[in-house]
């Protein structure tokens, strides 16, 4: 069953598609990247004093430039041979001003997934579209944008998918208001 | 000379044959669809956002009402994707109840999603009535053993939450004589019936060469003729020690997707064989002992990272994506639902066909509007 690496699939990337890899971050990784052989003991009370703020950015997957990620896709579909776009989530993180797509392939003969990352600012969530050449992509970009408001220019059909089309704010995100909504209190008064 | 011109058609959301609330926007130029768009949000409860201010336990209840049919199946998923990210080991007897629960889901989901099926093509309650009665068997085997019939929360982190009671088995057995009956019976229905036959050959058809470039999974993959089943690619739980097959079909129609469903009913029967036969000798409890507390449930927190934990459900590859922060709460919580994801093809696969095909292929792809909409 075909199984790739993260250090095989970067090592291909930066042969294949030079430039396609975000540079490396300066800071250390996670012991519990997609559930590896986590060191921590799950059931542990964190100790007072030892209590840090918690780099949630630490990744062992391989991050791609936004721009970039159709050039990947196309890579990863055609040379690597993983056809099938399983998943992709969008991720707000809200204390680094980035949010993260995650897309996530799989390959028809089976194996685990394969995961590509990108982080984009929040405040300029631009990624390239890769609904023209892979259809499946289009409800789940549909999804980010519609909760996460990431723009897919390329798309031939971005708008709302769960939301009315006349709904303002991303509500997935971190900084949504959860209570004391707008259209909440519409309601109240009417 | 005659002209025509395009109509644009609302089916839904209040309609009997959406399967839920489902809303679709349809360009008709006389009978035949020419465009179709399809609304969703009809039935959006905030899910995502819910898990992350809940406990991973705490949504466990809620993963239940994802897909409401088949709550063995999302608790199923949930469980596999917490096990991975916190690195919690599931004894073996576990595992075989597990694997029991989510083989008699798959029975009863397909039974119930071929009577469906033929319901929508109009053969009103009958046929419908022979696919629930089954059904209703094998839910009165979860109430037995999780204490409700549909929500059923069976499944924690490390196991299950009780282990099976004595009466299960001897009720397990009865049923499990019945069913070999029952397919017959349910397949001779479909394969000898010409009007069934003409409403479902050669309509729907999701070619080959598309089918994973939609990203569909689940039955509707395997009747396109690609063999894919998560069981297989990255078994979890005890598949790789049960011997399966995954039937898949040739052309991808509406006739094909029927066919698949009775034959993985057959393959689920031949699975749950295996497990009753081993189950007595299994170890381990139906718990993993420091996961047996509720409060170690609650107490729960997982070290910093993602992970990505998927089953095969009877709809297709649910999948959830966790993000955890270190704290009892997940810092993000995905659902990748297949219902959602195979709903892609629904406009290419309805173009060309009349509008009474839009009902029988939208009951072909197998949709539940609560993983839908989450």
């Amino acid at each position: 069953m075909p199984s790739m690496s993260t250090e095989e699939l970067k090592e291909r990337l930066i042969r294949d598609l030079p430039g396609a890899l975000a540079p490396a971050r300066a800071r250390a990784e996670h012991a519990n990247n997609g559930g590896s052989a986590p060191k921590a003991d799950p059931l542990a009370k964190p100790k007072k004093g030892e209590e840090g703020p918690v780099d949630l950015l630490a990744t062992k997957d391989a991050i791609v430039l936004a721009e970039r990620i159709p050039d990947v896709a196309r890579y990863v579909r055609d040379t690597l041979g993983y056809t099938l776009l399983t998943d992709l989530t969008a991720v707000d993180y809200l204390a680094d001003g980035v949010i993260e797509l995650i897309y996530r392939f799989v390959h028809l003969e089976g194996g685990p997934t394969l995961a590509i990352k990108t982080r984009v600012p929040r405040d300029r969530a631009v990624v390239p579209s890769i609904t023209p050449f892979w259809p499946g992509a289009d409800l789940q970009e549909r999804e980010a944008f519609d909760m996460y408001g990431v723009d897919f220019p390329g798309h031939p059909n971005l708008v709302r998918v769960y939301m009315w089309d006349e709904f303002e704010g991303f509500p997935m995100r971190k900084d949504f208001p959860k209570q004391g909504d707008k259209y909440i209190d519409e309601e109240d008064e009417a | 000379m005659l002209k025509t011109q395009e109509l644009q058609i609302n089916i839904g959301p209040q309609h009997p044959s959406t399967h839920g609330v489902f809303r679709l926007i349809v360009t008709v130029d006389g009978e035949t669809i020419i465009d179709l768009k399809p609304v969703f949000g009809y039935l959006h409860r905030n899910h995502e956002q819910l898990g992350e201010v809940s406990t991973y336990i705490q949504s466990m209840p809620f993963t239940d009402r994802l897909d409401y049919f088949n709550s063995m199946a999302n608790n199923f998923g949930l469980s596999i994707a917490v096990e991975k990210l916190a690195g919690i080991e599931v004894p073996q007897r576990a595992n075989y109840i597990r694997v029991l629960m989510a083989e008699l889901t798959r029975i009863l989901n397909h039974a119930t999603a071929v009577a469906f099926m033929i319901n929508d093509m109009g053969a009103w309650q009958t046929p419908l009535a022979y696919g629930m009665r089954e059904r209703e068997k094998i839910l009165d085997l979860f109430e037995m053993a999780s204490g409700a019939r549909m929500m059923c929360n069976y499944f924690r982190f490390g196991g299950v939450v009780r282990d099976l009671p004595p009466e299960f088995m001897p009720q397990l057995h009865d049923l499990m004589r019945g069913l070999p009956t029952f397919f017959d019976e349910f397949e001779r229905l479909l394969r000898e019936n010409e009007i069934l036959m003409l409403r479902s050959e050669g309509v729907g058809i999701l070619p080959k060469e598309l089918a994973a470039s939609y990203s569909v999974t689940g039955p509707v993959l395997r009747a396109s003729g690609i063999a894919y089943d998560v069981r297989k690619a990255e078994p979890y739980s005890v598949y790789d020690e049960l011997d399966f097959d995954v039937p898949i079909g040739s052309v991808g129609d509406v006739y094909d997707r029927f066919l698949i469903r009775i034959e993985e009913m057959r393959q689920s029967y031949k699975i749950v064989q295996q497990v009753i036969e081993r189950l007595p000798d299994t170890t381990g409890g139906h718990i993993n002992p420091s996961m047996a507390n509720i409060g170690k449930q609650k107490a729960l927190r997982p070290p910093a990272g993602d992970a990505y934990g998927r089953v095969e459900t009877p709809k297709g590859e649910l999948g959830f994506y966790l993000v955890s922060d270190g704290s009892t709460r997940p810092y993000r919580y995905k659902v990748r639902a297949p219902s959602f994801i195979n709903l892609t093809p629904l406009g290419d696969m309805c173009r060309g066909h009349k509008v009474a095909d839009v009902v029988v292929i939208l009951g072909s792809i197998d949709i539940v509007m609560g993983e839908v909409d989450r």
